[in-house]
């Protein structure tokens, strides 16, 4: 039997022909991603050498600029490292801020056929690369640093093959809420995406899906490598390394392969707490009030989840109770928004369009929920107390679902704003 | 390795952020314990005792990276067997040396508060209460090692590749 992507890419990693489930791997890292948690007292550990610095990507993404003095002492710790080994990928506070997942796709740090390592759980992003990214922990960011290297278990691999187009209401955030509603978990096991619908997806679509596969409890998130992959790379990273993308073999052998018709995928909500086994049609939710709506996030911001927003918030507004906060997932995109017009959308319907930052996602900062608030949020997580007080409840949805919610401050259908072709 | 402790169940998907809630994360690690599984066990914290053990249902640790391991290790829980293990929590167990097995079956055969007896030697996990026994999935060899080591950062500090400190 042939191997799936993953296999693959694991096995030219680690100097063997072929790898197999059950194998455990160890392989060279090529991309080490750090963050400002890296460096907060509570975990960092004084590095003393670095493998080599080139390899090398720091961003300050989950509490930038700083909330509170131990956020500031971890970007003081984080500038003095940089300035140390001499990295010069970094990404302060300022014009090249951003989420560390989202910068990595839009600067393409990632290369196709690589293992890019870092110690947030949505790694798995770069996944849309053709990559083996995966969330590690702080204790492996510093080995790679210093060794190169990481271990793997190799699991194995779900293929999902994406036919047909979307609906006009429906985007590949709801494409997630149906695969985690239908499938559940998929802990130990791989995901490997692609499949007829390749072509009309952007890097932007891909990414939500393989951000999402850490809900999924997945170990990797994978897409087959194509020309619009190709074309992003050239033109976002010019002079960017030799890569050799690697296709599934035609035998590889999966432990499943689902096809999801894109056509047939409607707005949905994930229930609180968790997004496994947990959705529901839109319609079935349509009345629940919220206190807050949150879009952005390293799933959900970027400029065509604002423009999403945007196209149903245009000439309308935000209900007087509800408190909707866009975060941005980069300063780069924050400024595109600003030159087409998005941003004043938002704004003048009542959206707060905040800093580009991990944000009320993590719970951190710029919009942290009370206790008995109802929030439905277009980013990664709905975990209990994952953005505030436990006793918040947490809906998640699309940025059109978000936004349309906004308006009505229920949760409400976005296809009302955004019609319908049949 | 064999650690005999009394049991704690868990139900399935327990998630990082019910070990170490964002609110915590900027205290010490010493403070960020009294704040496991506050939202879902108020009190439990104090309820336990140093070398007890968790029993949980499948992929314990679902989440973030955050080191919620580490802390479950700081409050003193002895070791932790699941039916399954989340793969990012189950690289933390290894990684920041706190002792984790996968072991189907072990939910059935547990009642909260019996004691089991968990040996990383021969990975079999014993319900000392009831006397039953149960094969666990061994770790490998390299993961045991690192695991022994009480996890990565000893191994680089004797490298000379990382500043030796006390925090775990």
């Amino acid at each position: 039997m042939g191997m799936t992507i993953i296999e693959k890419i694991l096995a030219r990693q680690s100097g063997q022909d072929r790898v197999r489930p059950g194998d455990l791997v160890t392989v060279n890292v090529d991309t080490v991603v750090m963050f400002d948690n890296n460096f907060m007292d509570s975990v960092w550990r004084a590095v003393l050498h670095v493998i080599d610095p080139d390899r090398v990507v720091v961003a300050f993404d989950h509490r930038a600029p700083a909330a509170h003095v131990a956020s500031a002492a971890a970007h003081q710790t984080g500038r003095r490292f940089v300035e140390k080994f001499g990295i010069e990928r970094f990404h302060d506070v300022g014009r090249r801020q951003g989420i560390s997942h989202v910068l990595v796709a839009d600067h393409a740090y990632a290369m196709p056929g690589t293992v890019l390592l870092c110690s947030d759980s949505h790694t798995c992003s770069a996944g849309a690369f053709n990559c083996v990214a995966r969330g590690v922990g702080a204790p492996d960011i510093i080995y790679a640093l210093t060794k190169g290297e990481t271990w793997f278990r190799v699991g194995e691999t779900v293929r999902y093959d994406l036919e047909g187009s979307f609906n006009p209401a429906v985007s590949m955030k709801d494409v997630f809420l149906h695969i985690a509603g239908t499938y559940g978990g998929h802990e130990t096991m791989n995901v490997e995406f692609g499949g007829p619908a390749m072509p009309q997806l952007n890097m932007n679509a891909r990414r939500t899906l393989t951000t999402m596969g850490a809900e999924l409890s997945a170990e990797f998130a994978t897409f087959e490598p194509d020309r619009i992959l190709f074309d992003h790379i050239d033109a976002q990273n010019p002079g960017h390394p030799a890569y050799e993308a690697q296709y599934p073999d035609e035998d590889a052998a999966y432990a499943d392969r689902r096809t999801i018709r894109l056509d047939e995928i409607e707005p949905l909500v994930a229930l609180p707490d968790s997004v496994l086994d947990n959705s529901r049609p839109v319609g079935d939710l349509a009345g629940t009030a919220i206190d807050q709506a949150f879009i952005g996030s390293c799933a959900n911001g970027t400029i065509d989840d604002l423009e999403s927003a945007a196209r149903v918030l245009a000439g309308r507004q935000v209900a007087d109770s509800v408190r909707l906060i866009v975060t941005p997932g980069s300063q780069t995109i924050y400024r595109q928004a600003a030159k087409s017009g998005v941003l004043s959308t938002l704004v003048e319907a009542g959206a707060v369009v905040t800093n580009a930052t991990c944000g009320a996602c993590g719970g951190g900062h710029l919009g942290v929920l009370g206790a008995g608030e109802t929030c439905i949020t277009a980013s990664t997580r709905n975990f209990k107390g994952r953005m505030g007080d436990p006793s918040a409840k947490i809906y998640m949805g699309s940025p059109a679902t978000v936004a349309a919610s906004a308006i009505k401050g229920t949760i409400a259908d976005p296809s009302e704003f955004l019609g319908r072709e049949d | 390795m064999e650690y005999e402790g009394k049991t704690w169940r868990f139900e399935a998907n327990i998630n990082t952020d019910l070990i170490l809630p964002s609110r915590c994360y900027y205290l010490p690690p010493e403070e960020q314990i009294n704040y496991i599984f506050s939202a879902n066990r108020p009190g439990w914290v104090d309820e336990m005792s140093k070398g007890d053990i968790i029993v949980a249902e499948p992929n314990f640790g679902m989440g973030s990276s955050r080191p919620a391991a580490r802390n479950l290790r700081l409050l003193g829980v002895a070791c932790l067997v699941a039916e399954s293990i989340n793969g990012l929590f189950y690289r933390n167990c290894v990684n920041f040396g706190f002792p984790a097995l996968e072991c189907p079956g072990v939910t059935d055969a547990f009642t909260e508060g019996d004691v089991a007896a968990v040996s990383f030697e021969d990975f079999t996990v014993r319900n000392v209460t009831t006397g039953r026994k149960l094969e666990a999935k061994p770790l490998p060899d390299a993961l045991l090692t690192i695991l022994m080591a009480g996890g990565i950062y000893p191994l680089l500090e004797k490298e000379g590749l990382i500043a030796p400190t006390e925090t775990g």
